[in-house]
C-alpha cells in the first residue's frame, strides 16, 4: 500500500481548556478523493488548520508526505483552498494573476515565471474553466468563478494533494458542476489525492472514495455506501443534514 | 533645464520629488490592499518624533527619523503579527505616542523652529544635495526590492493564510513592507511633509486602480499618477507661489477625481476607496 500523503495520528486540540478536536486519527493516501464532513462547530476548519501546520495540535502528531508539517519543504506538493477567499472589491487583481501566485510554492519565488510556469497556470485555468475570464479582475467576477480561480492558484502548483476547505458554499449550480469536473480530474487524470472539507457534498457526493464524519473526534471513516448502514447519529442541525447526506444514499 | 525647473533649487526638489512620487505609491499599493493605508502616518509621526530628537541632539535628523521610523514600523508589525492589539488600536498607540514624543522633544528645545516645521509641512524646495542622495538610495533599495519581491507580496495581499500553506516567509515578508514603508515616509517628510505623507501612499494607488485591471499595471500607474503630481504641483506651485508639498497632494487628489468622472466610474469614487468587500454572490 502507497504511503499515506496525509496522516494524523491521536491528534488532539482544545482552546481555552475547551476540547475542540479529540483523538483523531485520519489518512489520505495517493489517488484517493476524501470528504471531511461535520456540523457546524464541529472542528472541521481547526483539525485542517492542525493538517496544514497552521495550528499545533495539544497532543498526537501529523505528518504531510512523511514529514512534520512546520518541517514539510516541498510546499508545491499541497495544493489549499481557503474558506471562500473573498477579495476586496477594488483589489485590482487579474484571474492570471491569481492562479499565477500559485507558482510561487513549486519553486524560487525571486526567480522570472518561464514556460513549465506558463503551461501549468494554461493547465490549471483550462481545468477550471477560466481561460477566457483570465484578464478580468478576480474581485468582479461571481463568488462561483472566483472560487474556481482559487482553486485553479492550487492546482498551477501541481500538487499531489488538494485541500479544500468549504469550497463551494452558496456557489451556484454551473461552477459547482465545473468545480466536480476540477476535482475528479485531478483525481483520475493526475492520480492526486483530494481532501474535502465541507458540509455540502451535493456536487461530488457520488465520485467520493471514503466519507469521514467528524464531531470533535472521528464518527465515521469509510466508503458513502456504508455511512447509511452505521446508524450514524450526528446531531447536527437540521438545515445542514440534507447538505450533505443528500446524494450520499 | 527650461522654466519652472531653470533654478537649482527647482532641479533638486524635481529630481527628490520624482523619487518619492515613484516610490510612495510602491509601498503604498500593498498597505491599501492589507487595509494598512493609515500606517504610513503612524510611522510618520514618530519619525516626526525622530526628527525632533535629532534637531535636539544634533544629529543629522534624518538618520534619526530614519531610527524611529523602522523601529516603529517593526513595533506596528509585531503587535499586528501577535495579535496583542487590534490594528487601529496599534496604529494610534504609535500615532500618539509618535507626535507627543516630537511636541515633548520640541519643548525641550525651547522653541518651533523652522527644521521642525519644514518635516511637519515639508520644503521641497530647500532640499539639499546631501539629502537628494540619501533620498535617491532610499528610493533604489524600496523600487529594486519591489522589482524582486512584488510576486510573493502580491500573494500575501490576496491571502496571507493561503502564503503560509505555500511556504512563503510570510513574516520575513511583512517584515520587509514594514520597514521599506518608513524608508519611503522617511524619504517623502522633506517633499510633503509628516501631515500629508500617507496621501502619496494612497491617493495615487486609488487612481491606479482606476487605470489597470491588474496588480502590476496598478502599480506602475500609480507610480506614473504620482510622479506626475510631484511635476504638476511643483510648476503650479512656482506659478502661483503655492506651497509645494499641499500643491502635490491637491493635484494627486484632482488626478483621481478626474479619472473617476472620466471611466464613468461604474460607481462613485467611493468605490475605488474601497479597499475591502465581498464577492458577488452566485
Amino acid at each position: 500500500m502507497n504511503a499515506p500523503l496525509l496522516r494524523a495520528d491521536r491528534v488532539t486540540f482544545s482552546y481555552g481548556g475547551e476540547p475542540v478536536v479529540h483523538d483523531v486519527s485520519l489518512r489520505v493516501s495517493p489517488g484517493e478523493f476524501v470528504a471531511l464532513v461535520g456540523p457546524n462547530g464541529s472542528g472541521k476548519t481547526t483539525l485542517l488548520k492542525i493538517l496544514l501546520g497552521l495550528l499545533r495540535p495539544d497532543g498526537g502528531s501529523v505528518e504531510l508526505f512523511g514529514s512534520r508539517p512546520d518541517r514539510f519543504r516541498e510546499r508545491n506538493r499541497l495544493g489549499y483552498v481557503p474558506q471562500r477567499p473573498s477579495l476586496g472589491s477594488g483589489l485590482p487583481a487579474t484571474v492570471n494573476e491569481v492562479v499565477a501566485a500559485g507558482r510561487l510554492a513549486a519553486g524560487a519565488w525571486w526567480r522570472p515565471p518561464g514556460a513549465p510556469d506558463r503551461e501549468a497556470i494554461e493547465h490549471a485555468l483550462t481545468t477550471v474553466g477560466l481561460t477566457e475570464q483570465r484578464h478580468a479582475r478576480v474581485s468582479e467576477l461571481s463568488g462561483g468563478q472566483q472560487q474556481r480561480a482559487f482553486i485553479a492558484r492550487a492546482l498551477a502548483s501541481e500538487p499531489d494533494l488538494l485541500v479544500l476547505d468549504e469550497p463551494v458554499s452558496g456557489v451556484d449550480a454551473g461552477s459547482q458542476a465545473r468545480f466536480r469536473e476540477a476535482l475528479v480530474h485531478h483525481v483520475r487524470a493526475h492520480e492526486g489525492a483530494v481532501l474535502l472539507v465541507s458540509h455540502e457534498l451535493g456536487a461530488v457526493a457520488s465520485d467520493l472514495d471514503r466519507v469521514i464524519v467528524l464531531k470533535r473526534s472521528v464518527r465515521f471513516d469509510g466508503p458513502p455506501s456504508a455511512l447509511s448502514e452505521t446508524g450514524v447519529s450526528l446531531g447536527v442541525h437540521e438545515s445542514d443534514l440534507p447538505l450533505w447526506l443528500e446524494g450520499l444514499h | 533645464m527650461p522654466w519652472p525647473f531653470d533654478r537649482e533649487y527647482m532641479q533638486l526638489a524635481l529630481a527628490g520629488g520624482l523619487v518619492v512620487g515613484v516610490c510612495a505609491p510602491l509601498i503604498g499599493a500593498f498597505l491599501v490592499q492589507r487595509r494598512m493605508a493609515l500606517m504610513g502616518d503612524g510611522i510618520g509621526h514618530v519619525a516626526f518624533a525622530g526628527d525632533t530628537g535629532g534637531l535636539l541632539t544634533g544629529i543629522w535628523p534624518f538618520w534619526t527619523a530614519l531610527a524611529a521610523a523602522v523601529a516603529a514600523a517593526l513595533g506596528m508589525e509585531h503587535l499586528r503579527r501577535r495579535g496583542r492589539a487590534s490594528g487601529d488600536v496599534a496604529l494610534a498607540l504609535f500615532f500618539y505616542s509618535g507626535i507627543a514624543g516630537g511636541v515633548v522633544l520640541v519643548g525641550l528645545a525651547g522653541s518651533m523652529n523652522a527644521g521642525v516645521l519644514s518635516y511637519l509641512f515639508g520644503s521641497i524646495l530647500t532640499i539639499t544635495r546631501g539629502e537628494l542622495a540619501l533620498i535617491g538610495v532610499l528610493g533604489a533599495v524600496v523600487v529594486l526590492t519591489v522589482a524582486a519581491t512584488h510576486r510573493p507580496l502580491f500573494a500575501l495581499v490576496v491571502d496571507e493564510e493561503w502564503s503560509s500553506v505555500a511556504g512563503l516567509p510570510v513574516a520575513s515578508l511583512n517584515t520587509l513592507v514594514a520597514i521599506l514603508a518608513a524608508a519611503t515616509i522617511v524619504a517623502a517628510m522633506r517633499i510633503v511633509g509628516i501631515l500629508l505623507v500617507a496621501a502619496l501612499m494612497v491617493l495615487p494607488v486609488a487612481s491606479g486602480q482606476l487605470i489597470s485591471r491588474s496588480f502590476r499595471g496598478t502599480l506602475v500607474w500609480s507610480s506614473v499618477v504620482g510622479a506626475g503630481s510631484v511635476v504638476a504641483g511643483l510648476v503650479a506651485a512656482r506659478l502661483w507661489a503655492l506651497a509645494p508639498g499641499g500643491t502635490i497632494v491637491l493635484v494627486c487628489a484632482a488626478v483621481f477625481v478626474l479619472l473617476s468622472v472620466a471611466s464613468g466610474r461604474r460607481s462613485h469614487p467611493g468605490r475605488a476607496l474601497a479597499l475591502r468587500g465581498g464577492p458577488r454572490t452566485g
